[in-house]
């Protein structure tokens, strides 16, 4: 599993607030570190792949446990 | 506080071919693959992601005192960004309730014609989907032909017409969108009919839809008289309606045919569509009204927002009744296919009752377009 400097748990936030905090959160953290995201929003998977890619965001892993589906986000 | 505008306003604007611009903010991948379209309708795309911090790249686009129809996927987005815009000075932005998921399943019924027998033809256009379907009224009775997953919009015109709803048809089992045949059967003490040839694997008991049994909507005469016309699928049934109206199915479209590899057998079913379309079709009267569950682009909306064509005036220009040659009609039908519909496989099984998604993953399992036509 892969070091996260953060990690935010949006499990249970609708459309668009999984990426409105995710932006947040990468605010926050340092170039070239990992942010973690937890969500259950299903919309969120292509949408935060699709942010990432516009924001230069590389987006590491993802994976889906238990309904909830994890990303792992390296900070452009 | 933005204001909202529901799928219903939006769809008549559509049919009315009044002017209307949207900005849809859904992912561009998503808008690619599926967006709300019609002859009036500009529609331009920004990820809502790219207009948190500030409305900028679409403020350079647009003029601040224009309306703006704002779209997302399901409708909360679309409120962030219409608040997030008007904080920049815009003033006449509206979001659409609901989303594209409830674009998708909103249907527009259109009045098709009073029925020699008494009684009416309605057609309701699914303009999200692109998909139609019927309803036959006639005294207090109702035939519901290829219904759609939103049963209880059917239920509620029947009982505005006083009729009952005592048939349920489908011309084929789907492949790209869910039925809501057997259900809307279930929910009102109706028949479920389905091709007999397209049912091999259901799991529920129906009525067979088959070529010589016709079934008549209230006491009056209006005739539902099956003709066996397979080619998208083994069983696909048209239906002549009142002598003069042909439910084509998925089997003819005003602009295009129908493709036969859904099920996976191309190169069994190209033959059967060949000769429906060739032979079968041809025998009938040129001046039956065609009728299709679907259309592909919105240009076959007539003037009053139906779907409709005389059948000798497709053997004149739809490019799909054009080939003479055999070989280059199997071609046609085989290769070069568009992509298959989203999860067409799952939704066959669901037709099948063989599975039994729950409401929200039907939703999702039918978003985006439908893909059931060859064009030639």
């Amino acid at each position: 599993m892969m070091e996260a400097a953060k990690v935010l748990d949006a499990k249970g936030m609708a459309c668009p607030m999984p990426v409105v905090k995710t932006k947040k959160a990468i605010d926050e953290i340092e170039s070239g570190d990992i942010l973690e995201v937890h969500a259950t929003d299903k919309g969120a998977k292509s949408d935060l792949a699709a942010w990432a890619k516009s924001g230069g965001h590389e987006l590491m892993e993802e994976a889906e446990e238990d309904d909830v589906l994890k990303f792992w986000i390296k900070k452009a | 506080m933005s204001q909202s505008i529901t799928t219903g306003q939006l769809a008549r604007r559509v049919v009315n071919r009044e002017k209307t611009l949207i900005l849809d903010v859904r992912n561009t991948d998503e808008f690619d693959d599926w967006k709300i379209e019609g002859d009036s309708i500009e529609v331009m795309n920004e990820p809502y992601f790219n207009l948190i911090d500030g409305v900028g790249p679409v403020s350079e686009k647009l003029n601040k005192d224009q309306e703006i129809i704002i779209v997302c996927a399901k409708g909360n987005s679309s409120k962030m960004v219409a608040e997030l815009m008007e904080e920049e000075g815009f003033t006449n932005v509206y979001d659409l309730e609901g989303g594209m998921k409830a674009w998708s399943e909103h249907l527009e019924p259109v009045k098709l014609a009073d029925l020699d027998g008494g009684g009416s033809l309605y057609q309701f256009v699914r303009l999200g989907k692109g998909c139609l379907s019927y309803m036959v009224v006639s005294e207090n009775e109702a035939a519901v032909i290829d219904a759609n997953r939103m049963t209880n919009i059917y239920e509620r015109f029947a009982e505005e017409k006083g009729a009952t709803i005592k048939h349920s048809i489908d011309t084929h089992l789907h492949a790209d969108h869910i039925s809501g045949g057997r259900q809307l059967a279930n929910n009102t003490g109706g028949t479920y009919h389905l091709p007999p040839k397209d049912a091999g694997e259901v799991t529920f008991d129906y009525a067979s839809l088959e070529e010589g049994s016709g079934i008549t909507v209230g006491s009056t005469t209006v005739k539902v008289q099956p003709i066996y016309s397979p080619g998208h699928t083994v069983g696909s049934t048209s239906l002549i309606i009142d002598n003069q109206y042909l439910l084509t199915g998925d089997i003819l479209f005003v602009k295009s045919i129908g493709r036969p590899d859904l099920a996976g057998k191309a190169d069994d079913w190209v033959g059967d569509l060949r000769d429906t379309l060739y032979n079968r079709y041809k025998e009938l009267s040129d001046d039956l009204v065609v009728l299709p569950a679907h259309y592909s682009f919105v240009e076959e909306l007539t003037d009053d927002g139906s779907v409709k064509a005389r059948l000798g005036d497709l053997y004149q220009r739809n490019s799909g009744l054009q080939v003479d040659d055999e070989n280059e009609f199997r071609k046609m039908v085989t290769e070069n296919l568009p992509p298959q519909p989203n999860e067409y496989e799952n939704i066959r099984q669901t037709n099948m009752g063989k599975m039994n998604p729950e409401d929200e993953k039907q939703r999702e399992m039918e978003i985006g377009p439908n893909r059931c036509a060859v064009h030639g």
